[in-house]
C-alpha cells in the first residue's frame, strides 16, 4: 500500500449530495484512521447511508473529495469504479445475496471474476472465511435456507472475500429479528479485532458505545459532533446531540 | 420426526380415493352426454364423413406426417435463433450509456414494428418480396423467408418476455454485484439474466408451444409442410378428414409441451413457497 505511513485511511472533505431539491450532505468532513471503526449514529434522513454509499461510488457526490489511502480519489469522475469497489466493501441492510447460487458461490464470484483467483483457491479462501464467522455448515446451502443473521453474515463474508481496505456496514443489523441481531455484531467485533478498517451506520447505541474508536453524530447533513464514544455519549458538547441521545437511549 | 393419527390418515385415504372416483364418474358422464348430443344432430352423418372418415385419414396420415418433418425442422432451427436474438435485443434496450442511443433507438423500433405486424403478412413480404429483388447470393427459398420471418416476429415478443424478466430481477441485486467490483457485463451475465430466465421459464414456453403451430402459416408460401399437404389432400378428395388429422399430429407434440410447461410452472411455484419461508 501506498500511503502506509499515513495514519488517516479515508479522508472526505466538503462533501455535498442532494436528490432533487433535497440537500442530504452538506459539506460534510469525516476522516478515518488506519484499523479504526468509525461508527456514524444520527436520526433517519441525516445522510448516513448517503454518506456510505457516496465513499463505495454508488452515488455521485455534488461537491467534495473523498480520498482513500492518499492515491484513489473515489469521487473523481474518471476514477475507475471497479477498483474503488475492489478495495472498498459495502454490506446493506438487506442482505442482497444472490438466491440463485449457494452460499459457497455468493462468496467467491467475484474473487474468480473480478480478481481472477482460481477455483479452488478461491473456495478454499471461502470456506476458511466461512468457517472463522461459523458458517462453515452451510457452505453449500442455498441463501433462501439461511436465517437473517446468517444471510447477513455472508453477506459480510462475501465482502471480506474481495479483502478490501475499508468495509463499510450500512445498518446491517435493522432488518434483523432482536435475537439474530447479536450473531451480525458478533462479526463485526471480530473484524474489528482483526484489525480491519471499519465505518459503520447503525441505531445500535449499545454497540457503537463498545466497538468504536470514534462516534460521529450526523445532522444536518454534516458532522455535528466527533469524538471518543465515552466523552460523546456521556459528555455530549452540542445540545442537539444531547436532544438525539435522549430521544433514542430513553 | 413426524406423527400423524393413523385414524386421521386412513379417513383422508378414504376420501382422497371417492373423490378421484366420483370426479372420473363426472367426467364420463360429461363426455356421454356432449357425444350424444351431437350424434343426435341432423347434419352429423354427413359431417362424420367430411371431417371423420377413416379411410380419408388412414390414406392422408402416413403423407401428412412426413409433410410434417419440415415444420419440426423449421421450429428447431427458428427456436435457439429467436432465443439468441431475443436476449440481445432485450439486453440492448437495457444499456443505459447515451453512446448506445442508436442500438436502443434500433431495438426498440424493431421490437414495435414485428410486434406490430401480423406474422402472416411478414412471412408474405419477406417470402415474395425479398426473391422479387433478384439480389445475387441472396436465397429464394420460401423455406428460408418463410423461417427468418417467424424467427424475427417471435424474437420480438420473446425480447419482451425477457426485458420483463430483467425487470423483475430488485435493483439491489445489480448494486451488491456491482459493489462486489464486478462489471455492468459481469453483473448481467453472472446475476441478473440467471435470475431474469429462470423468472420467465413459463411464458418463454408458451411461445415454443405458440410458435410449433405457427410453423403452418409458411405454408402461404406454397411449401409442402403439413397444411399444405392437407389442403392437397383434401382438394383432391373434396374430404377435410386431411385437416383433422393435421390436427391431431399438431397435438401429438403439443400437449405433451403443453404439460411439460405446467410442470415446469408447478415446480417452481413449489420452490419459491419453500424460499418464501426464510
Amino acid at each position: 500500500m501506498t500511503g502506509g505511513s499515513d495514519p488517516t485511511l479515508l479522508t472526505a472533505r466538503g462533501i455535498w449530495k442532494s436528490f432533487d431539491d433535497h440537500s442530504v450532505l452538506r459539506g460534510l468532513d469525516l476522516d478515518v484512521a488506519r484499523h479504526q471503526a468509525v461508527v456514524l449514529i444520527g436520526a433517519s434522513g441525516s445522510g448516513k447511508s448517503t454518506l456510505l454509499r457516496c465513499i463505495n461510488g454508488l452515488e455521485t457526490v455534488d461537491a467534495g473529495t473523498i480520498v482513500l489511502d492518499g492515491d484513489l480519489d473515489v469521487t473523481d469522475p474518471s476514477v475507475d469504479l471497479d477498483t474503488v469497489r475492489r478495495r472498498i466493501g459495502i454490506v446493506f441492510q438487506s442482505y442482497n445475496l444472490f438466491p440463485h447460487m449457494t452460499v459457497l458461490d455468493n462468496v467467491t464470484l467475484a474473487p474468480r471474476k473480478v480478481v481472477g483467483t482460481s477455483v479452488a483457491q478461491a473456495r478454499d479462501e471461502a470456506r476458511a472465511l466461512l468457517a472463522r464467522f461459523g458458517l462453515d455448515a452451510k457452505a453449500d446451502e442455498y441463501p433462501d435456507r439461511l436465517s437473517g443473521g446468517q444471510a447477513q453474515r455472508v453477506a459480510i463474508v462475501r465482502a471480506l472475500a474481495m479483502q478490501p481496505e475499508l468495509m463499510l456496514f450500512d445498518e446491517i443489523t435493522s432488518a434483523l429479528d432482536p435475537l439474530l441481531v447479536g450473531e451480525v455484531l458478533d462479526a463485526v467485533r471480530e473484524l474489528k479485532s482483526g484489525g480491519l478498517t471499519i465505518v459503520m451506520a447503525t441505531h445500535e447505541m449499545g454497540f457503537a458505545r463498545e466497538v468504536a474508536d470514534r462516534v460521529c453524530f450526523l445532522s444536518d447533513g454534516m458532522v455535528l459532533e466527533q469524538g471518543p464514544p465515552d466523552q460523546l455519549f456521556n459528555d455530549p458538547r452540542l445540545p442537539q446531540t444531547r436532544e438525539f441521545l435522549a430521544r433514542v437511549l430513553a | 420426526m413426524v406423527y400423524k393419527d393413523p385414524v386421521r390418515q386412513a379417513l383422508a385415504r378414504r376420501r382422497a380415493r371417492r373423490n378421484a372416483l366420483v370426479g372420473m364418474a363426472s367426467l364420463i358422464g360429461f363426455v356421454v352426454v356432449v357425444a350424444a348430443f351431437v350424434a343426435s344432430t341432423p347434419g352429423w352423418p354427413v359431417v362424420q364423413e367430411t371431417f371423420f372418415s377413416p379411410e380419408q385419414f388412414a390414406d392422408s396420415f402416413a403423407g401428412l406426417l412426413e409433410a410434417f418433418w419440415l415444420n419440426v425442422r423449421i421450429f428447431l432451427v427458428a427456436e435457439p435463433l429467436i432465443l439468441v436474438f431475443s436476449l440481445v435485443i432485450a439486453l440492448v434496450r437495457t444499456l443505459k450509456a447515451p453512446i448506445f442511443l442508436p442500438l436502443r433507438v434500433m431495438a426498440t423500433v424493431f421490437v414495435d414494428v414485428f410486434r406490430g405486424v401480423p406474422t402472416i403478412l411478414v412471412i408474405f413480404l419477406l417470402g415474395f418480396g425479398v426473391p422479387a429483388l433478384r439480389l445475387q447470393g441472396v436465397p429464394t427459398s420460401p423455406v428460408f423467408w418463410g423461417t427468418t420471418a417467424l424467427v424475427l416476429s417471435y424474437s420480438a415478443y420473446v425480447a419482451e418476455v425477457f426485458r420483463a424478466g430483467i425487470g423483475s430481477v430488485h435493483p439491489s441485486q445489480r448494486m451488491a454485484a456491482r459493489s462486489l467490483g464486478l462489471s455492468t457485463f459481469q453483473t448481467n451475465r453472472y446475476v441478473v439474466l440467471p435470475q431474469a430466465i429462470r423468472n420467465v421459464v413459463p411464458p418463454l414456453l408458451n411461445d415454443f408451444i405458440s410458435l410449433q403451430k405457427d410453423t403452418a402459416l409458411v405454408a402461404v408460401l406454397g411449401p409442402i409442410e403439413i397444411l399444405r399437404q392437407a389442403q392437397i389432400d383434401a382438394s383432391s378428395s373434396f374430404n377435410y378428414t386431411p385437416y383433422v388429422a393435421a390436427a391431431v399430429i399438431f397435438l401429438a407434440l403439443t400437449i405433451p409441451m403443453t404439460r411439460f410447461a405446467d410442470w415446469i410452472q408447478a415446480r417452481m411455484a413449489r420452490r419459491q413457497r419453500a424460499g418464501g419461508v426464510a
